[in-house]
Formats: C-alpha cells, sequence, structure tokens
C-alpha cells in the first residue's frame, strides 16, 4: 500500500517537473523577478540623482546664502533682471522653477510676500525644504529680535530623537513592530501564493485524470484516497523543487546584479520597506546594530518550524478541497463557482492580517483569525515574530490553532475524498452544491 | 435431533464451498443505489472457472455498477460476493485485472513509461513488470512505441496498450467491458484471439457488452441484466435449446408453378414468409412444427418437390435478449 503511494507520489512529481511550462517558468521567473527590481532599483536611482534647478531672484537683502544645494535640488542666483524676465528666462531653460525674493525691510516681509513660480504643481519635497528654509530664517531673527545671538542659535537648533526602550529595560528602535509583521507577513503571502498556485495544480491534473479517462484504469488498483494523497504530496514536492530553484538563483542572480551592474539595494529601502520614520534614522549606526539586534531576537527557529507546520496543514486542508472540485467538474471553466468560497479565507487573511495584525498583532481580531483553521496558516504567522509567552503569542494561542487545524484537516481530507472518489467516476454535468452533500452520504 | 441438525448444516456449508470453489465468482443477493436511484437489485450470479462469461444489457442497466463492485471501486448497499470461494476483499484486487469501457491514458507521459507505472500499480517489481512488457509489446508487435507520447498513437493503438497493461500480471478473473469498442476490424480479431488464448490458460474471463454478435463467438455462459434486475443466466447453448421453437427454414426446388404449391402449403402446413423465385423455381419459407419431430413432415414435403434445405432456426443472443426484455416488460 505504501509502495503505491509512494510510485504515485513519483509518477506525480516527475509528470510536474518535465512538463514544459513547469521548467520554463522556473527558468523565467528568477529572471522575470530580479529583472524587475534591478529596473526598479535603477529607475529609483536615476529618480533620486536627478537634481532640480530652482533659479533664485533675490531682490531682498536677506536670505543671501540661506539656499545651498541639497539631496535633489540646486539653485541658480539670477541678478538684474525683472521679474518676467526672469520667469521666461527660467522657463526657457527647462529649470524647475522661479523663487522670487521681493525687496522689503525686514525677514518677516521678505518671507510673507515670497513667491516660487513653477510650471505645475510643485513638488512637496521641493515646497518642504524651501519653507524650512524659510522657517529656520524667520526662526533666528525672531530670536534675534529677542536678543539670542547666532552662536546661540546654532546652539539651541540641534537635532533631538526620542529614546526607546521596553518595560524590561531593553532599549528598542522605531518601526521595529512593523518590521516584525512584514517578516511574518511574507511567510504568510508564501503559503497563500503556494496554495494558489499548487492547488490550481493539483485540480488541473485531477481534471486531466478525468477526462482523459485514466482515472478508470487506475481505479481498480488503488485506493482513490491514496490517488488525492499522492497526488497533493507529489505536486507540492514538485512545487518545493521550484521554490527551491527560484530561491536559489534568485539570491545568485541578485548577487551577480548587485556586483556587476553596481545596483544599490539601499536604494529600494525607501519604496520596498514600509517603515515610516526607518529611512531617515538608518544611517545613525547605534540604530543599525539595533535593528540588527532585534531582527536576529526574532524567534527564528520558531518561525520556520511553525512555517513549516502551518504550511503543510494548511496546503493539505486547501488542496485536498481543490482536488475534490477537481473531481466534482468536468473541465476547468466548471470551477470558478466552487474555487471563489476557498479564495476567500485566503484574500480575508491576508487583508486582515496587513490591516489589524500589523498595528495590534494580539487585539482580539487578530486572535480570533489566528485561530480560526482556514485563516490561521497566514495570520498565526503574522503574529508570531513576536514570539511565543509573555509579549508575544500566549502559548494556548498556539497549541490550540495547530490543535484546531488538524481537527480541521482530518475533517476536510474526509470529506474531500468521499466527493474525490463518487466525482471521479461522474461525467457529465456540473454537480451543484446540493449534489455534492448527496455525494458525501455515499458508501 | 440438535446434533444432526448442526451436522446437516456442515454439510450443506460444505457442499456449498464445493460449488463456490469451481466458480471464480459467487455474488449472493447483491443490491446497490445511488440515493433513490436503483443500479442492481439483487443480483445473484455463479460466474464458473475457466470459461468466458458474458454480462449483457443495454447501457444503463447496471452492468459497469456490478462489475466496479467487482473491483471494490464501490461497496454493494447489501449482499455478498465470494472470489474463489472466500468473500471478497481488497487483496483479492491482485488477482483481477479490469479493462475499463471508458478507458484513457496519461496523454503526455511515455507509452512504455506509463505501462510500467501501471503494472506496478498492480504489485509487480519493476524487473518483473520489464519483462512481462516486453513479451507483450513483441507478442502485439508494437515493441517499437516504447518511448513515444500516447498522444502521438492513434485510439486503437493505445486500446492495444491498455489490453496489455489489464493482461499483465496474470489474474485469475479478467473483466473486458466493450472490449472491441474504438478497435478496427483487423486489431479486433487480434484481440479476440488474444483472450480465447488466455482462456486456454484458465483465467476466468468477464464480458460485458451490449452488442449481442459478439457474445455468440465468445461466451459460454451469459447473464442478462435489464433495468438493474438480472433476468435470465445460465449456459448460452441450454438458454438457446430452451428458447428454440421448432421454426425451420426450408427451400424447395420446384417443377411447376411455385404460387399454387405455395398455397397448397399454406393449407397444409403453418408456413411463414414465403418467396418465390421464377427464375431459378426456388420457393424458399418457414415452416412450424407442432413438436421436434422433423421426419414426417421431411418426408411429406420430399414428395412434394426436392428439398435443398431443411435447417432449425436458433435464436440468436439478441433475438433472446429482446424477447426476454419484451416478456419482462409485459408482464409488469
Amino acid at each position: 500500500m505504501g509502495n503505491k503511494l509512494g510510485l504515485i507520489i513519483k509518477r506525480e512529481y516527475l509528470a510536474k517537473v518535465r512538463n514544459r511550462s513547469f521548467i520554463v517558468m522556473t527558468i523565467l521567473s528568477p529572471l522575470l523577478i530580479v529583472g524587475m527590481i534591478v529596473l526598479i532599483a535603477y529607475l529609483t536611482k536615476i529618480n533620486s540623482d536627478e537634481v532640480r534647478v530652482v533659479s533664485v531672484l533675490n531682490e531682498s537683502s536677506f536670505f543671501q546664502h540661506e539656499f545651498k544645494p541639497a539631496k535633489g535640488i540646486s539653485y541658480l542666483y539670477l541678478d538684474g533682471i525683472s521679474l518676467q524676465e526672469a520667469k521666461d528666462s527660467t522657463n526657457a531653460l527647462g529649470y524647475y522653477g522661479l523663487l522670487h525674493l521681493p525687496n522689503k525691510k525686514n525677514v518677516e516681509q521678505v518671507a510673507k510676500s515670497a513667491y516660487l513660480f513653477t510650471k505645475d504643481n510643485p513638488n512637496t519635497a521641493i515646497i518642504q525644504q524651501l519653507e524650512s528654509i524659510f522657517q529656520r530664517q524667520l526662526r533666528q531673527d525672531r530670536l534675534q529680535r529677542l536678543g539670542v545671538s547666532s552662536d546661540q542659535f546654532s546652539k539651541v537648533e540641534q537635532p533631538f530623537d526620542l529614546q526607546l526602550a521596553t518595560f524590561d529595560g531593553e532599549k528598542s528602535v522605531k518601526g521595529i513592530n512593523e518590521i516584525k509583521a512584514f517578516i511574518g507577513g511574507g511567510f504568510g503571502y508564501a503559503i497563500m501564493m503556494f496554495i494558489i498556485i499548487y492547488g490550481g495544480f493539483v485540480m488541473r491534473s485531477v481534471i486531466e485524470e478525468k477526462t482523459s479517462r485514466i482515472i478508470e484504469v487506475i481505479i481498480s488498483s488503488v485506493k482513490p484516497f491514496q490517488l488525492m494523497l499522492g497526488k497533493i504530496i507529489g505536486t507540492s514536492l514538485a512545487g518545493i523543487t521550484q521554490f527551491t530553484i527560484w530561491f536559489i538563483s534568485a539570491s545568485v542572480l541578485m548577487l551577480l546584479a548587485v556586483t556587476f551592474l553596481g545596483i544599490d539595494l539601499g536604494e529600494l529601502s525607501g519604496n520596498s520597506t514600509p517603515m515610516p520614520g526607518m529611512t531617515q534614522y538608518a544611517a545613525m549606526d547605534s540604530d543599525m546594530i539595533m535593528y540588527a539586534k532585534e531582527i536576529l531576537d526574532i524567534p527564528w527557529a520558531l518561525l520556520i518550524i511553525s512555517f513549516f507546520i502551518y504550511f503543510i496543514l494548511g496546503y493539505l486542508i486547501y488542496s485536498s478541497i481543490y482536488a475534490a472540485i477537481g473531481a466534482a467538474v468536468d473541465n476547468e471553466t466548471d470551477t470558478q463557482q466552487f474555487i471563489f468560497p476557498i479564495i476567500l479565507p485566503l484574500m480575508l487573511a491576508i487583508y486582515v492580517g496587513f490591516f489589524s495584525v500589523f498595528s495590534n498583532p494580539h487585539g482580539p481580531i487578530a486572535v480570533g483569525f489566528s485561530l480560526f483553521p482556514l485563516t490561521s496558516p497566514i495570520v498565526m504567522l503574522m503574529r508570531l515574530p513576536g514570539g511565543i509567552g509573555e509579549g508575544g503569542v500566549p502559548l494556548w494561542q498556539f497549541l490550540s490553532s495547530i490543535a484546531l487545524l488538524i481537527l480541521t484537516f482530518l475533517g476536510i481530507v474526509s470529506l474531500a475524498s468521499r466527493i474525490y472518489k463518487v466525482g471521479i467516476l461522474m461525467y457529465g454535468k456540473k454537480p451543484t452544491y446540493k449534489e455534492l452533500v448527496k455525494w458525501l452520504r455515499y458508501k | 435431533m440438535f446434533l444432526e441438525d448442526t451436522a446437516f448444516f456442515d454439510q450443506l456449508h460444505i457442499f456449498e464451498k464445493i460449488v463456490y470453489m469451481d466458480h471464480i465468482l459467487v455474488a449472493k443477493n447483491v443490491s446497490k443505489t445511488y440515493g433513490n436511484y436503483t443500479a442492481l437489485s439483487n443480483i445473484s450470479l455463479n460466474i464458473p472457472k475457466n470459461c468466458i462469461y458474458g454480462l449483457l444489457g443495454p447501457n444503463g442497466a447496471g452492468k459497469t455498477s456490478f462489475i466496479r463492485i467487482i473491483n471494490q471501486i464501490i461497496y454493494q448497499d447489501s449482499g455478498e460476493i465470494l472470489f474463489d470461494g472466500e468473500p471478497l476483499a481488497p487483496k483479492h484486487i491482485s488477482h483481477i485485472g479490469y479493462l475499463p469501457e471508458e478507458r484513457g491514458l496519461y496523454k503526455s507521459m511515455k507509452v512504455g513509461e506509463q505501462a510500467l507505472y501501471l503494472a506496478r500499480l498492480k504489485g509487480l517489481s519493476k524487473a518483473e513488470a520489464k519483462t512481462k512488457l516486453k513479451y507483450w509489446f513483441d507478442r502485439l508487435d508494437i515493441g517499437d512505441w516504447w518511448n513515444k507520447k500516447i498522444q502521438e498513437l492513434s485510439k486503437g493503438m493505445a486500446q492495444k496498450v491498455q489490453f496489455i497493461v489489464t493482461v499483465l500480471h496474470q489474474p485469475k478473473l479478467l473483466i473486458f467491458d466493450e472490449p472491441f469498442s474504438g478497435f478496427d476490424p483487423i486489431n479486433a480479431n487480434i484481440i479476440k484471439d488474444e483472450i480465447l488464448q488466455l482462456k486456454e490458460q484458465g483465467t476466468s474471463i468477464i464480458f460485458s457488452t451490449h452488442r449481442m454478435e459478439s457474445v455468440e463467438e465468445l461466451c459460454e455462459y451469459i447473464a442478462l441484466i435489464h433495468k438493474s434486475e438480472k433476468i435470465l443466466d445460465g449456459k448460452l447453448s441450454e438458454i438457446k435449446k430452451a428458447y428454440k421453437n421448432n421454426i425451420f427454414n426450408v427451400g424447395l426446388q420446384v417443377q411447376q408453378n411455385g404460387e399454387a404449391l405455395t398455397k397448397t402449403l399454406t393449407e397444409r402446413f403453418q408456413i411463414m414468409t414465403p418467396k418465390y423465385d421464377d427464375t431459378e423455381h426456388q420457393l424458399d419459407f418457414k415452416i412450424q412444427l407442432p413438436t421436434e419431430e422433423t421426419s414426417g413432415v421431411l418426408a411429406e414435403l420430399s414428395k412434394i418437390a426436392n428439398v435443398n434445405r431443411f435447417e432449425e432456426t436458433i435464436p440468436s443472443a439478441n433475438d433472446i435478449f429482446i424477447q426476454t426484455v419484451n416478456n419482462k416488460d409485459n408482464g409488469k
């Protein structure tokens, strides 16, 4: 019996792995992904390298040295021309904009009547940069009138960062919760993609066996359950092979891209990681060490072991439903109405995860969805980077979510295999849900 | 008294056992329903060893359900099945070979690889399967197909591969469901000869079909299944004997006017479908005799004309089938 299961797994695996489109996908995907990342990095680099030139027509006696080239912006000083001429020439030369400072008697008034002229709506970053220059100058001016010297002023103007720590006294850094949730979310997302892609493979493979009538030939030598299980395992092994190849080749390609094309992945950090507040502080070494420490502190062993537990159980549950759907219908177009209800909880898990678990990893919604078996593989993984026990997921929640998952797995597989058993030998019209329920009762 | 009774039942049991040992398959009151639909009702069959047993009936009669029960793909709701004297169990699967009516193969798999896979699912070791496959591929002259993909083969070619896979593990019982569908006449003949050859080697064969013409030349026993019920079973020759009705085909070489002679004969005997050929002076008709006794009639006819044909009409399986079904339906 076990021998037969082995044979089926082997056949399903080889059938999948030798499939031409599978091979093409396996080879092309990493190239596409790496290509895309390199492209995005390249475009970001171009974008950030672009320097916008703002011409300055300063008719006042203030702000003589305040406009200094900074990231993404440089200044061109115009002199001795009228405002209209300045506008025309700035426009004709294709500069970004014209900053006009009229001749007034004090800083306050100059600032009030200053204008930025641009072709279209100006870029927010530039406005902010200009505004902060004005702001600083105004503040200094007001303070000077109160008797503060410019030396004293620069001493006052020191940047400040609030220090962060946990109750245990450990130092913490900004955005670490987001990083943790993001790592967990990555695992959850991987599970969802795997289920949808390889569940679909299982389903198509069942339909193929049915329409080619090979099922009639095989079914006298093996039990339908063995066939279903063999198919699910064989297909998932093929999937794991594909993922491994993708991971390894993508890493190698990435390394090559970084080494030879000089693409700096740091360019991406602002876009690819949703860590508000992180980018501007990341430069500080002590914080970097802190981040590294926090990331190393994530219970990786627990996370990886749980990933495999949730991955295997979740995949088995969903793919046996996919197999049952494949058995119930005669062709792929008939599967739509049945597929939607199984994709729904997966989507829900991802959305709930991103909108609720990230901000409140141990709130009631997060707890509920990480216990509910159809969403727990994704949602629980988003919570787990915080560890188990104090400050993390309570142990009872972790254990009961796994227990519920196992119970559901047993229940669903037994129901799915009943539908599968009847369905693979039924041809003709697409069954209704009512008929599927009836099939469950057949011996 | 009590003791005697037990002994009697023991004897009966032994007797039953002997009967069962002579049969590869015994079905007792087997019923199967799907929801409200009855597929089989109270079917009892005894299928002897080493013969070809025809399981006949129109589409939807319940043949496939019965065969699936034997193959343990589905299970009966009630009733018992004995295989080679033992209650049917999963271990018997390796002694059964089944060629289903609706059959196919993996399209993108190579012929040899696929045959090997199916053979190994039947429990053969890799080496054993290879040797046997080689023998059969050579025997059916398809040795050079080994590395072809199924989608490159014609339907008939694929059928040959399926036939080989069905018989490869030398089962005690072979079940063929419409084995000739999809074959051209030449290949159908090759397969027919192989089936007869397997029977010679001692295999018991169930042959399920709704095409009666193929039954006559292959089956020794038949069972008719109609609307989920068995309506007739037994040895084909005996059934035919029981169904013959003393009608004879007669051909006369006549000298004078055939029409006049027909009239004379019609008055004297029960004559059906007379046909007179003017140029050949040949008169053909069917005659219904009251008994099996033919000599008197034959002598009388010989006096009138030269008898060049006189043969009993034997009902075909098809006739028997239609007649039984009609009787059954009218009786209800």
